[in-house]
């Protein structure tokens, strides 16, 4: 077990360790849904939802799993939580809201295969985090993903508008800008451990 | 998936061969990119991360193929899961059995194998329509196209950023490294650097193939 502060598991999450731009966890969604501000800051909302829930839930199994003494069965049993959280997620917000489901449509199902939240569970796994811990690591990594989804959404909006050879456009310049985003997050490494 | 492309009476060489060029998962396709971006700072780490990818690829591949009768529609993508998953964790366990170094090196990204959206992708897109035998051909094609690819990721990285290949010093002494290329944002420069190449090859082969139309962008 570890005994870090939360606020400093949250900033190591969030800033340094950037789920993103350190660990290149979630690129497809990174690339895929960026192209608006509006559509980034609601994906990377409910990316955060699932996070918090799967985080919770894979603490529990973890345990039990050790209990039972079956840790081959850890990958298998976390991948079908998350299947299963998303599944309850998506029929939740389409009862309550049904406004936010449409909004935020087909992103929904593909948090599913989204690799920030299997390798969420497996870091704090591996790190031995506490309950508590575990929360503030999956709302710092929850709230890092939304950080650099939105900072890349603002950069390609104005991109539209820039003249720019015809051979760079598309993935080719959003990789080029994610490199420039996590240069600039590299900063963040004299902040703490 | 992002595939639509019609898979026809196509033989099965052109299974094996689409996947390593025309249609390659990393340059073309642009998926799975988590792994191919973060095991690629050093040509052995993505080598050792493409052959794990191919091994889980061909095998679900092939399972899935041969199950695919059998399973209802409605619970087929978890259907795949599970098994992908299945198979990630024997490599998961091999790997740690054969090379403990390896597999600290790799760490979480051999787990993170069962998210990989190329291995859903093709089993969404292919093994669930074709037999097991064409299946394991397109396994083997798309498998062996993202170890190139990742193996040429890791190669430049590895080159600029430390001066040396598979652990093998390659200049004189003076050399400087890069060392951006070995932090993660050099994962994506690295990349970029290769699409724009592709890009530009391309739009040269377009613009001689028709010099009056305009060039495709």
């Amino acid at each position: 077990m570890t005994d870090d502060p939360l606020w400093s598991v949250f900033v190591n999450a969030c800033l340094i360790n950037n789920f993103v731009l350190a660990y290149f966890l979630g690129i497809c969604p990174f690339l895929g849904v960026s192209g608006k501000l509006a559509t980034a800051g609601r994906m990377g909302g409910a990316v955060t939802f699932v996070m918090l829930v799967s985080s919770i839930c894979a603490y529990g199994i973890n345990h039990a799993l050790i209990a039972l003494d079956a840790p081959y069965l850890r990958l298998i049993s976390f991948i079908a939580v998350i299947a299963s959280t998303v599944q309850l997620v998506e029929m939740f917000i389409k009862k309550v809201s049904p406004a936010l489901f449409r909004a935020l449509g087909i992103f929904l199902p593909l948090i599913t295969t989204n690799c920030a939240i299997l390798g969420l569970a497996l870091f704090q796994t591996n790190k031995g985090y506490d309950f508590a811990q575990c929360i503030a690591y999956a709302l710092g990594a929850g709230a890092g993903f939304s950080l650099a989804l939105v900072l890349m959404a603002g950069l390609r909006e104005k991109l539209e508008l820039a003249r720019i050879p015809d051979v760079v456009r598309g993935t080719a310049l959003s990789l080029l800008l994610a490199g420039i985003l996590s240069i600039s997050f590299m900063g963040f490494a004299g902040l703490g451990g | 998936m992002v595939d639509s492309f019609p898979h026809e009476e196509t033989p099965s060489t052109d299974e094996f061969i689409k996947g390593l060029w025309r249609e390659n998962p990393v340059f073309v396709q642009v998926l799975g990119m988590c792994p191919a971006l973060a095991v690629s700072n050093t040509a052995r780490n993505a080598l050792a991360m493409g052959l794990a990818t191919l091994f889980v690829l061909l095998m679900s591949n092939v399972v899935i193929s041969s199950l695919r009768r059998f399973v209802p529609k409605e619970v087929r993508i978890a259907t795949y899961i599970l098994v992908i998953a299945t198979f990630v964790t024997i490599v998961d366990y091999v790997l740690q059995a054969i090379s403990l170094d390896l597999h600290k090196a790799l760490g979480a990204f051999i787990s993170l194998i069962v998210v990989n959206c190329l291995i859903l992708g093709r089993a969404e897109a292919f093994a669930s329509k074709n037999t097991a035998g064409k299946s394991a051909m397109d396994a083997l094609g798309m498998g062996l196209g993202f170890t190139a690819a990742l193996l040429s990721l890791g190669a430049v990285r590895e080159i600029l950023g430390s001066g040396a290949l598979f652990g093998l010093p390659l200049f004189h002494d003076g050399f400087q490294p890069w060392v951006v290329m070995i932090l993660p944002s050099g994962g994506f420069f690295a990349l970029a650097g290769w699409l724009l190449l592709f890009n530009a090859l391309q739009e040269r082969r377009a613009r001689l193939a028709s010099p009056a139309a305009e060039p495709m962008r």
